[in-house]
């Protein structure tokens, strides 16, 4: 598999807007049969949670989905070894919090994504200036540190983590916990502005992409979205990898229709 | 009874520490105290934490700010707290026990000293609200008094077992006009609330200002804290002074959650030959049975278990219920310059109830953890007969009242 940020960028040159669904790890006995849903429904890579007990970046439903993960006795390394263990043809990205990757050791951390093959990853409570240290440890891995950039970060922190970010530039779109929104927030547009004018890498909009027209509308901002709740809600609401694949779809669908250049054939599990 | 507090100490061979020169200064620039604290914060937090630092530096070095705070803390707060030679209870034991009185001061614990800095911090930054976590509600109560005096809302997070747990605190804080939002995630206790305050936090940078009740959470906080909280350890240096012929106590005890009290405590202490002694709940010694981690924004000592999941601390005192410690007691604890012990909660029930029959103090069952090691020490023979020990009663029991007759 091809790293994040190369295929990413190999998409996008196809005139592709892109969709990273998200999926926390070990959610349900069949979870791996979700990923496949998701890369099958165009998915252009997959970030798997890895559940903590403290997500204090999350709101209630990606709470309760890590929860859920956890009470079913889920830990990084059997996210890890399921994930080692099947080809989704679409590179995975972890994203978790930094208390798992401190309890491991950073290097033994990233070497043990490098060989599930995972090769990307996101900690949401390492901002930039706390990032040196496992920064070199994932590069040394070779796997690529996605940063966080928020609506309310300055302009010089702004430049830095867009030239530090690895894989591609996640932009919070807003102020708050990853969750369900009405509508892209506000600040979404003009952290995609700034962000698209530092660099060259993908951006990618996140939080609160709730639906295909949410996600229509953020891809005109941005290089495309990473959608996690309004996935999460169906899945602990009970919906089989079959309807959560056609949500992807419905996304997918509408990030195709609203680009400028349309992509063919990649909604296939449309049901 | 008076022969007590005045017989003369001298300090035992390998009680002076004068050697280890940990001192309790400014963190370093990332907000480190040795390999702990900095700031693990979201992105989103990162200016609001970096906005606070700065604000707080300069009023910190603002002469009227302080002499403004210095005010609050002596007509509001009721300070300076007295420290009380407990009298009957050193005889019994045969070692000089000496109480700094903070379970006197407003509200009922230490946690007014904290609050009332942040809060004018607060006000002089722009804000209109506080936010705040609370365990056994008194970090709550404290903010909720705050909010009144200074005219600033206050919302207070708080597990919804605490809420059961400390009814009385709760009825309080809403009287006082704090909203008590109850959390309902996880353990339903204080790592919870935490988690829940700094969510909100983020949806509200602007407006609302986040009251940390320890020094925990990322930096400014724990040096921030720790300096609000050393009015504890500055006093007491003074009133030891005056009380002992040695000057200075031979032991320093005080009970750590998040570790404020102590913290506060400690500061005065730190640069003389006193033994630092913290005193974690049992089911909540971070310090005892933790491993490295990185919690609620910062590296610490956190109890987790074999997968790197925090896990929930067990204590009768909630709050002590923290599975972390702040992140300068754990480098305090690295460096050898304090000792962290544990207490378990039978012990402490007795410790209540014989401070309360001795001195005629009820602490607080989180204080009452510091009274319980001071009672094991002297009886095991570890403290030796005629030492001197100074103790931070860091608050009253009236909140522990239902839970001790429960248990009575
Ligand atoms: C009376 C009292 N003592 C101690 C504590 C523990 O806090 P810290 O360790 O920060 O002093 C609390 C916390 O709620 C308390 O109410």
């Amino acid at each position: 598999m091809t790293g994040v940020e190369v295929h990413l960028r190999e998409q996008r040159a196809r005139g592709r807007k892109l969709l990273v669904p998200y999926l926390t790890g070990g959610i349900t006995a069949d979870w791996i049969e979700y990923a496949r849903g998701y890369a099958s429904a165009g998915a252009d890579a997959i970030e798997i949670g890895l559940p903590f007990s403290d997500p204090i970046l999350d709101g209630p439903t990606i709470q309760e989905a890590s929860d859920r993960a956890l009470a079913r006795g889920v830990t990084t390394r059997s996210v890890l070894e399921e994930l080692a263990a099947v080809r989704l043809g679409v590179p995975l990205i972890a994203m978790t919090y930094y208390n798992l990757v401190v309890h491991e050791g950073a290097a033994a951390f990233c070497a043990a994504l490098a060989a599930a093959g995972v090769r990307g990853l996101i900690v949401s409570d390492v901002p930039l200036d706390e990032a040196d240290d496992l920064r070199g440890h994932a590069e040394t891995a070779g796997v690529e540190l996605t940063l966080l950039a928020s609506p309310v970060t300055g302009p010089e922190r702004l430049a830095r983590i867009a030239a530090l970010s690895r894989g591609f530039v996640y932009a919070v779109s807003l102020m708050g916990t990853t969750g369900e929104r009405d509508r892209v927030a506000g600040s979404a547009a003009l952290l995609a502005r700034r962000l698209t004018a530092l660099t060259d890498r993908p951006v990618l909009l996140g939080f609160g992409i709730s639906t295909p027209d949410h996600a229509a509308e953020a891809a005109t901002l941005a290089d495309g979205v990473v959608v996690g709740t309004a996935l999460m809600r169906r899945i602990l609401d009970g919906a089989t990898p079959a309807q959560v694949s056609a949500v992807v779809a419905g996304m997918r669908q509408a990030l195709d229709a609203g680009s400028p250049s349309e992509v063919s054939g990649s909604a296939s599990v449309v049901s | 009874m008076s022969d007590v507090s005045l017989r003369p100490v001298s300090l035992r061979p390998g009680s002076t520490l004068v050697g280890r020169r940990t001192k309790m200064g400014d963190p370093d620039r990332l907000g480190r105290f040795g390999d702990h604290g900095g700031q693990f914060v979201p992105e989103s937090l990162v200016p609001a934490c970096q906005e606070l630092e700065q604000a707080f530096r300069e009023a910190w070095a603002d002469p009227r700010f302080r002499r403004d705070l210095d005010r609050l803390l002596a007509v509001q707060a009721g300070r300076p707290t007295p420290v009380t030679p407990a009298w009957n209870l050193s005889v019994e034991l045969g070692v000089t026990i000496l109480l700094k009185r903070e379970d006197l001061a407003h509200t009922g614990s230490h946690k007014i000293n904290n609050v009332l800095g942040q809060a004018l911090l607060a006000r002089r930054m722009g804000k209109t609200r506080l936010i705040a976590e609370t365990g056994a509600g008194q970090h709550g109560v404290a903010t909720a008094t705050a909010g009144a005096l200074l005219g600033l809302r206050v919302t207070v997070f708080m597990g919804e077992r605490d809420m059961e747990r400390q009814a009385l605190n709760v009825f309080r804080m809403r009287l006082l006009g704090a909203e008590v939002v109850p959390v309902t995630a996880g353990s339903r206790t204080l790592k919870d609330a935490t988690s829940e305050a700094m969510r909100h936090w983020v949806t509200c940078v602007d407006s609302a200002y986040y009251c940390a009740g320890s020094v925990m959470g990322p930096h400014p906080y724990p040096w921030m804290v720790r300096e609000l909280q050393r009015v504890i350890g500055d006093e007491a240096r003074t009133q030891c002074a005056a009380e002992l012929s040695t000057g200075v106590p031979d032991y320093v005890v005080a009970c750590v959650g998040g570790g404020s009290n102590a913290a506060g405590t400690f500061a005065g202490f730190v640069d003389t030959a006193a033994r630092l002694v913290g005193v974690e709940a049992e089911g909540g010694a971070a310090a005892t049975f933790g491993r490295v981690g990185v919690l609620h924004g910062f590296r610490s000592y956190v109890l987790q278990d074999d997968n790197g999941q925090v896990v929930e601390a067990h204590s009768i005192a909630a709050g002590l219920d923290y599975p972390g410690i702040g992140p300068e007691h754990a480098h305090l604890a690295d460096s050898g310059r304090a000792r962290y012990v544990t207490v378990s909660d039978d012990e402490v029930i007795a410790a209540v109830a014989r401070l309360a029959r001795t001195e005629g103090i009820l602490p607080a069952l989180e204080s009452a953890h510091a009274v319980a090691w001071v009672l094991r020490a002297a009886d095991s023979g570890e403290l030796p007969p005629g030492c001197t020990v100074l103790v931070t009663l860091s608050g009253r029991g009236d909140k522990d009242i239902t839970a001790l007759m429960e248990r009575l």
